[in-house]
């Protein structure tokens, strides 16, 4: 099983999703940089955090026309496995890929901290190892993480279960208090429709070894490790 | 434009004299900037080079000390660190988001250059009181153009401190920390190469900002200060990002014979430290310097501190090579001149010579002042201060009013901006514990990184606070469980030329020498930034200590919060009860005054070394160190953090609660372990010398100090942890 990360210029969590595939979900991984053109022979993509291009304009806004991203456009309408964190997310978005768009933190500041997130479904691609109405602990480390899309988006979204993480507690209660960025619905992370495309702004890299406070991020990769392995390409 | 005369680019008329002298002629304008930059004291340390040698600077651990870009030490395995401090006070006094955020550019830069993967970020950084608006101003400017600039960047920004002090009011200090990673085979030199070699500029185009940067940092802040703006540089992360990935690259492929980043004075200094390390002469032609301003005259293209950009000597045959690494990156890299063997520097405007200089009086032949101090009259005064004659402040009420103090309480406000995980190394994140630690991946061992400096102390004794400053990063690494190897420093000072302020220095840097050479912790890197005054005075001497150590096994790393209901609370180190300095007088009684405690390096020595050893055995389960608050505060944090409270009796023996409680006598620290284990901690302590004694035990929702049953302190740990995680917070609203 291979996955890809896709490198645009300033991607900067792209060896940190390297490292948690190679040495901790022992899968092939490689970087794919952004001016080629084809990403045959993978399994699954992975779009970093960073800033890419500065983020100059806006979020991922040149990000979406680097070369790369046909390829990328074309594997997904194909339903191969693509996930985007944080500035991937952004990218998925201004891409098209998922529905939305990102704005300001409602601080109008960078957060990072580590925040838990309530598992909205998991017979996904992406949370097939996780539960139900279980609480992860997560970090996050953005600028630009609160969602926002129209309320039909947003009805949809919740009608065909496209949100798969919602900020909340400890003990899993969503209200405003613990919404760190001003999300619409405390949505920390959705999926299109058919559910092979995830963006989610909180980091799964930063949080699957237990030296570094927790390992919940593990499961999200091993669900698609999992998904990959029973339900094939 | 108009013309600067030499006194207002900051040359002293003798000096002037000087260059008339080495040149045997009038120097024109362009030759006269570039002696003024290489001669300030940014560039030049002429105020402070002859006291600087006192620093201890070699080791075994010590691969380059003082002298190229940044220090190295090694960390076994075949690597090293990179590290380095430095300053930019003055740009962020006048434009606090852009003097950051450059800063941290800047000394990021320093690090690549050498090499080496940059894997942390820490900032030391002080502010007037922060009631005041133009404070709260400054500080939320600097918090987030260092955040914006880091964040962007992709290095985890991961320590540091804050302090807020009526000293700094128009002369915050902002003090930026790298810390690279590199294989020891890989470390790259600022050597430039044999005669024909071609020089190329790489990065950003060169503007008008920044011009006399290096002069302007070098004079006391004004009433003019703010007409200097334009000295002050604009930073451009993104670039600097691809900068790292390009010249890493080069690196890999041993494709540079020289590398050096575009400073302060640009291109002139880089250029100028380049050519002199082998006594060579560089020819540059400024018409082929990429420019993003038009009309730029050679004098603005030499000085100009644009900001993202770097100087590449290739080794022979590999431009095109380079090029096409650059390419790759999307960077455009220009050959802007030669290395010659003439030893002169000459700038060239097309055919044109348009000045020429020996390389050798820029650099080694920049003037040094060796100069008097005088002991300044406040120094008896105040440590000659009966602390007796104070009133005692009820306990409980003067520990909330601690924990509420900007200085103690939870710098979470400042930390949450900064992205401290990105890398996947941190494992103590800020807040967590006396020093950050970071895992280097595929090894046992970890990386721990502190700054420290207690202002108010070295102004009340520099001496005695010099070698605080020291011990005290020393000792915060101790209590992760690493072993200091060795510091970078930022000598944060007045005016030189003031004999009360040369005074400070020459006592700060001779304390600071003599603790590092105990500790066995050489200075390998570091910054001077003089004249940090305003019509107000001087700020506090502020040599700020950047430490960094290893931890045997990352696995065995320390934090701070108290752990499990019942563990034994044990005071290491003795009962002390000096209040000179503290903040307790600051905050309780508005005083600055008292005699520092006193400090015993060998004390301070046996009791890192048993720190070390006791967390290398896994006998300790939280551990943090008696500063700011003194053994109150130590305590009150290791609750909070642990979410649990705690219940001591101690002893006073009579004396005064008040200098028991809040002293913040050095050379100690507080620990909690296994009551299974305390057999084991003080043998080990008997064998370093240092006394233990057993103050309590972990537990309950409130943090209870008693003496000898009577009960002073009584504080919720909720209400506690509320006032102290949102003090900061609150005034920031």
């Amino acid at each position: 099983m291979k996955f890809g990360v896709v490198v645009f210029p300033g991607s900067n969590c792209d060896a940190d999703c390297y490292h948690v595939v190679k040495e901790v979900m022992n899968q092939q991984v490689e970087y794919i940089w952004h001016k080629e053109n084809t990403v045959d022979g993978f399994d699954a993509l992975i779009l970093p955090g960073g800033f890419s291009y500065g983020d100059y304009l806006r979020t991922g806004s040149i990000a979406r026309f680097s070369p790369i991203m046909p390829s990328v456009i074309d594997f997904a309408d194909r339903g191969g496995l693509v996930i985007g964190i944080c500035n991937g997310f952004q990218i998925l978005l201004e891409a098209g890929l998922l529905p939305g768009a990102m704005l300001r933190n409602s601080s109008l500041k960078f957060i990072c901290k580590s925040v838990y997130l309530k598992i909205n479904r998991a017979d996904t691609p992406f949370t097939n190892r996780l539960k139900v109405d279980h609480v992860i602990r997560i970090p996050i480390a953005h600028g630009e993480g609160n969602y926002f899309c129209d309320e039909n988006t947003l009805q949809s979204l919740k009608d065909n279960g496209q949100i798969l993480f919602s900020y909340c507690g400890a003990d899993g209660e969503e209200s405003p208090e613990f919404n760190p960025n001003g999300s619409l619905a405390n949505i920390a992370g959705i999926s299109n429709l058919k559910g092979n495309i995830l963006g989610m702004m909180p980091h799964p890299e930063r949080c699957s070894e237990e030296i570094l406070g927790g390992r919940d991020g593990f499961y999200i990769f091993d669900s698609m490790i999992n998904w990959l392995k029973e339900v094939g390409k | 434009m108009k013309e600067m005369s030499y006194k207002e680019m900051g040359l002293l008329e003798q000096e002037y004299e000087q260059i008339i002298e080495i040149l045997g002629r009038q120097p024109n304008y362009l030759e006269l900037g570039i002696f003024a930059v290489m001669w300030s004291e940014h560039c030049g340390y002429k105020n402070s080079r002859p006291l600087l040698r006192n620093f201890p600077t070699e080791g075994p651990q010590v691969i380059q000390g003082p002298g190229e870009n940044a220090g190295v030490v090694d960390i076994g395995d075949g690597q090293a660190l990179v590290f380095k401090i430095e300053s930019h006070n003055h740009p962020s006094a006048i434009e606090p988001y852009q003097g950051a955020a450059t800063g941290v550019g800047g000394i990021v830069r320093d690090i690549f250059t050498m090499g080496a993967r940059p894997i942390a970020s820490l900032n030391s950084l002080r502010f007037g009181n922060l009631d005041d608006e133009r404070v709260k101003q400054l500080f939320s400017g600097v918090v987030a153009g260092i955040g914006d600039y880091g964040n962007c960047l992709g290095i985890p920004t991961v320590g540091g401190e804050v302090y807020f002090n009526p000293a700094y009011q128009g002369n915050p200090l902002v003090n930026a920390m790298c810390v690279g990673l590199v294989n020891k085979e890989e470390i790259a030199y600022a050597t430039a190469s044999e005669t024909g070699s071609p020089l190329m500029l790489v990065g950003a185009r060169t503007g008008r900002d920044g011009i006399h940067g290096a002069t302007f940092a070098s004079e006391e802040l004004s009433e003019t200060s703010q007409e200097k703006r334009p000295s002050v540089q604009v930073g451009d992360p993104f670039m600097e990002k691809l900068l790292i990935e390009a010249c890493l690259e080069l690196i890999k492929e041993d494709l540079v014979a020289g590398m050096q980043d575009l400073g302060a004075a640009g291109l002139t200094s880089s250029i100028a430290e380049a050519a002199s390390k082998k006594g060579r002469g560089v020819i540059v032609d400024v018409s082929w310097v990429p420019r993003r301003e038009t009309g730029m005259i050679p004098y603005e293209i030499m000085l100009s501190e644009s900001q993202e950009r770097m100087l590449i000597v290739p080794r022979e045959g590999q431009e095109g090579r380079i090029s096409e690494i650059f390419d790759k990156w999307g960077l455009d890299a220009t050959v802007i001149g030669e290395v010659t063997d003439d030893g002169m520097f000459k700038v060239f405007e097309g055919d044109v010579l348009v000045g020429a200089v020996p390389i050798e009086a820029l650099t080694e032949g920049c003037p040094v002042y060796v100069r008097e101090g005088i002991e300044p009259p406040y120094y008896r005064e105040y440590r000659d201060f009966n602390i007796d004659d104070l009133p005692e402040c009820d306990a409980g009420e003067a520990l909330s009013k601690l924990l509420a103090s900007p200085n103690i309480a939870s710098k979470k406000w400042v930390y949450t901006q900064y992205d401290h995980q990105v890398m996947t190394n941190s494992s103590i994140v800020p807040g967590d514990a006396d020093a950050a630690v970071l895992r280097v991946k595929g090894h046992q061992k970890g990386v721990a990184l502190a700054t420290d400096c207690n202002g108010r102390m070295v102004y009340l004794d520099p001496y005695q606070g010099g070698m605080m400053a020291v011990c005290e990063g020393a000792r915060n690494l101790a209590c992760v469980g690493a072993r200091p190897l060795a510091l970078t420093n930022c000598l944060n000072f007045g005016s030189p030329e003031n004999p009360h302020i040369y005074w400070q220095m020459q006592e700060a840097i001779k304390g600071m020498s003599k603790a590092a050479k105990v500790l066995g912790t050489p200075v390998v890197s570091g910054n001077v930034s003089l004249y940090n005054e305003t019509a107000d005075g001087a700020i506090f001497p502020t040599p700020v200590v950047g430490m960094v150590g290893i931890l045997k096994d990352i696995d065995q790393r320390c934090q701070m919060a108290f752990q499990d209901e019942g563990d034994l609370i044990v005071l290491l180190g003795r009962p002390r009860e000096e209040l000179g300095g503290s903040e307790y007088l600051f905050v309780c009684h508005g005083i600055e005054k008292g005699a520092v405690p006193e400090l015993d390096l060998a004390e301070e020595h046996n009791l890192i070394e048993l720190l070390v050893s006791i967390i290398e055995a896994g006998l300790v389960k939280s551990c943090h160190d008696i500063s700011d608050g003194g053994l109150a505060a130590t305590l009150a944090e290791s609750s909070i953090k642990g979410s649990t409270g705690f219940n001591v009796d101690l002893d006073f023996k009579g004396i005064r609660r008040d200098k028991i409680l809040f002293s913040e006598a050095p050379s100690r620290a507080v620990i909690s372990l296994d009551e299974k284990d305390l057999a084991a901690v003080k043998n080990a302590s008997v064998q370093q010398g240092i006394e233990i004694s057993l103050l309590g035990r972990v537990g309950g929702t409130s943090m209870i100090i008693n003496d000898q049953g009577i009960e002073l302190v009584n504080l919720a740990v909720q209400d506690a942890a509320k006032t102290w995680g949102e003090a900061i917070e609150c005034h920031m609203k």
